[in-house]
């Protein structure tokens, strides 16, 4: 786990110096000393984008391994509450009404939390099933509302101008971060992931049978909705500045529990780093390796498919 | 007279989704140490009964009194010091240690934020041991059969060390010898003080162990009261609606039925 820390510190200086100017490369120390133009691009362009992409890894991470014990199932991921195609639909709107970036950002988040929101109601409504099974129901039906909004909101958009636009969005990438977008999400961030952190104890029994979970003194109800805010407001933060960057979520907490073990007091921390440092690479990757950029989630759809199946064939690896 | 630990007072209650009650001013009252037994066929509404016990469940009339308090003045913290609940099955789909998860019997003695310290370890160390596993305290609890998981369940709800332990069908996956392990734990806990309430549908189950008796039938408690005294021919036969027999030898009491109206007429006890 400190090794892990390290590698993400380590990551961290790296990504700094690493970058097409002022030629691809890396920036070397002496000429940053130098260069007040390296000097600017570093702290106004670079550390902002590596704090985005760490806190993105990190929020996507934590927020999967927070789901998947929730929901006691392995293939959930953090936006499928309605929250990321709720996202997608809000920020498709924004682009549209031709608001400009606090616009996008504010539907996304918005819209986010509608689904979420919806979500819950509609599970509450809901006549059959126990908890779990409803909310997964809920949250598919939403999901569908809000994916075919966004069909309709393409279909109208402007090709020319918006429909591209949006594409991007749909794909993810971190090329417009500023000062501004670490700003507007970094609270959130950080109240979610210091909840998550430190119940993360207690969402192993979370993710128990409610009569159980009841049995050890815990309300399952109250807890849960807490936790859920919690990981749905990262999500929704995050996912506000990036688009939608897939398979962090799925993924990150696989290879956490694979290193771990499942218990969430160590997994969950595990979860964060490996989130981290897994976007920051994919990012470094997405900025450097072509001269234009290359969306953020195709990067981490194709590593994470990669590194996933490495791990899946491998034998037994815990480090603890 | 003493003040029972678990009264229920004329409760009713059904489902929100159902129709039918399941209970209708239903009491009993479960005296402290001692080992109580709810004896019925399926669906009668045993694990029901557990579930309001605990205060998971809530009745629509009347109410359930812990050492004569309500349990609605009890907080869920509280209850989950009171009280432990061994389910029938758990399916864990993530690959926690025996250990690991033995451990989260010691939530409802550590604040919600609290990570469990070495005296919690120590606690799931000999639960785990007493039902004879701590060997295999690292092995994934995935990795384990039903029984085995059933015996962790058991050793999760002695880490929790309540005062009133409630067992769901707590046999119904184990070996004549782990049931006969779990039954001596079962013994010993009453010896440290410690009452339990456990459902069961074999009657050889409540024979061995209990000292008091529930007879269920129909979302009614038909008889209850000291073992001797309920487990009869005449008893047992209307609580299941098949003729059974009940012998006794060396003061312990045995069923014996069969698979139509004849019971066996000789028996040779060898």
């Amino acid at each position: 786990m400190a090794l892990l820390a390290l590698l993400l510190a380590a990551l961290f200086l790296i990504s700094l110096l690493l970058g097409r100017y002022p030629k691809p490369g890396f920036l070397s120390v002496n000429r940053l000393m130098g260069d007040p133009m390296a000097q600017t691009l570093i702290l106004n362009l670079r550390l902002p984008r590596a704090l985005v992409a760490i806190m993105l890894g990190m929020s996507l991470g934590t927020a999967g391994a927070v789901f998947q014990l929730i929901f006691n199932n392995p293939l959930v991921e953090p936006g499928f509450l309605g929250v990321s195609q709720g996202a997608a639909f809000g920020a498709a709107l924004g682009i549209i009404l031709g608001g400009g970036a606090w616009l996008v950002q504010g539907f996304a988040v918005g819209f986010a939390f509608l689904g979420l929101g919806g979500s819950y109601f509609l599970a509450q409504r809901a006549r059959f099933g126990g908890w779990v099974l409803r909310l997964v129901m809920a949250g598919i039906v939403i999901s569908a509302v809000f994916s075919s909004g966004l069909g309709v909101l393409k279909y109208i958009a402007d090709p020319l101008s918006q429909l591209p636009e949006i594409t991007f969005w749909l794909l993810g990438g971190l090329w417009s971060v500023t000062w501004v977008e670490v700003r507007s999400i970094i609270l959130l961030v950080a109240a979610g992931m210091l909840i998550m952190l430190r119940m993360r104890w207690r969402l192993n029994i979370l993710a128990l049978e409610d009569e159980v979970a009841f049995s050890l003194g815990v309300a399952p109800g109250r807890e849960r909705a807490l936790i859920l805010l919690s990981a749905t407001a990262v999500t929704a933060a995050v996912v506000s500045v990036s688009g939608i960057v897939s398979w962090v979520g799925l993924i990150v907490p696989h290879i956490a529990r694979r290193l771990f073990g499942a218990d969430a007091r160590f997994s969950l921390p595990g979860a964060a780093l490996i989130g981290g440092c897994f976007v920051l690479v994919c990012d470094d990757l997405a900025r450097t390796l072509l001269t234009g950029e290359i969306p953020l989630g195709i990067m981490t759809a194709l590593l994470g498919a990669a590194l996933f199946s490495w791990l899946m064939t491998r034998r037994s690896i815990k480090v603890r | 007279m003493e003040t029972p630990l678990l009264a229920f007072d004329q409760v009713s209650f059904q489902y929100r989704e159902s129709q039918q009650s399941v209970f209708n001013n239903l009491s009993l009252s479960i005296a402290p140490g001692t080992i109580t037994a709810i004896l019925g066929p399926n669906g009668v509404g045993k694990s029901t009964l557990l579930a309001l016990a605990l205060g998971w469940r809530k009745p629509q009339a009347g109410r359930v009194l812990l050492a004569g308090r309500p349990l609605n003045a009890y907080s869920t913290g509280e209850l989950g010091r009171w009280m432990g609940l061994v389910p029938q099955s758990e399916d864990p789909r993530f690959e926690y240690s025996l250990l690991e998860y033995v451990l989260l019997g010691r939530a409802p003695h550590l604040h919600p934020l609290e990570m469990p310290a070495e005296a919690d370890y120590q606690a799931a160390h000999e639960a785990l041991e007493t039902v004879g596993m701590a060997h295999l305290q690292d092995r994934s609890i995935t990795t384990l059969s039903g029984g085995e998981r059933q015996l962790v369940l058991v050793a999760r709800t002695l880490a929790q060390k309540p005062r009133l332990v409630l067992l769901d069908e707590p046999t119904s996956h184990l070996d004549l010898s782990n049931k006969i392990r779990l039954l001596n734990i079962l013994r010993s806990l009453v010896e440290q003080g410690i009452s339990v309430l456990l459902t069961t549908h074999e009657p050889e189950v409540a024979a061995a162990v209990a000292t008091h008796l529930v007879l269920m039938r129909a979302g009614q408690v038909q008889h209850a009261g000291k073992l001797e005294d309920e487990f009869t021919t005449g008893l047992l036969s209307e609580t299941y609606g098949v003729p059974v027999q009940v012998l006794r030898a060396d003061g312990r009491r045995f069923i014996i039925w069969g698979l139509d109206e004849n019971l066996p007429a000789k028996v040779n006890l060898e």
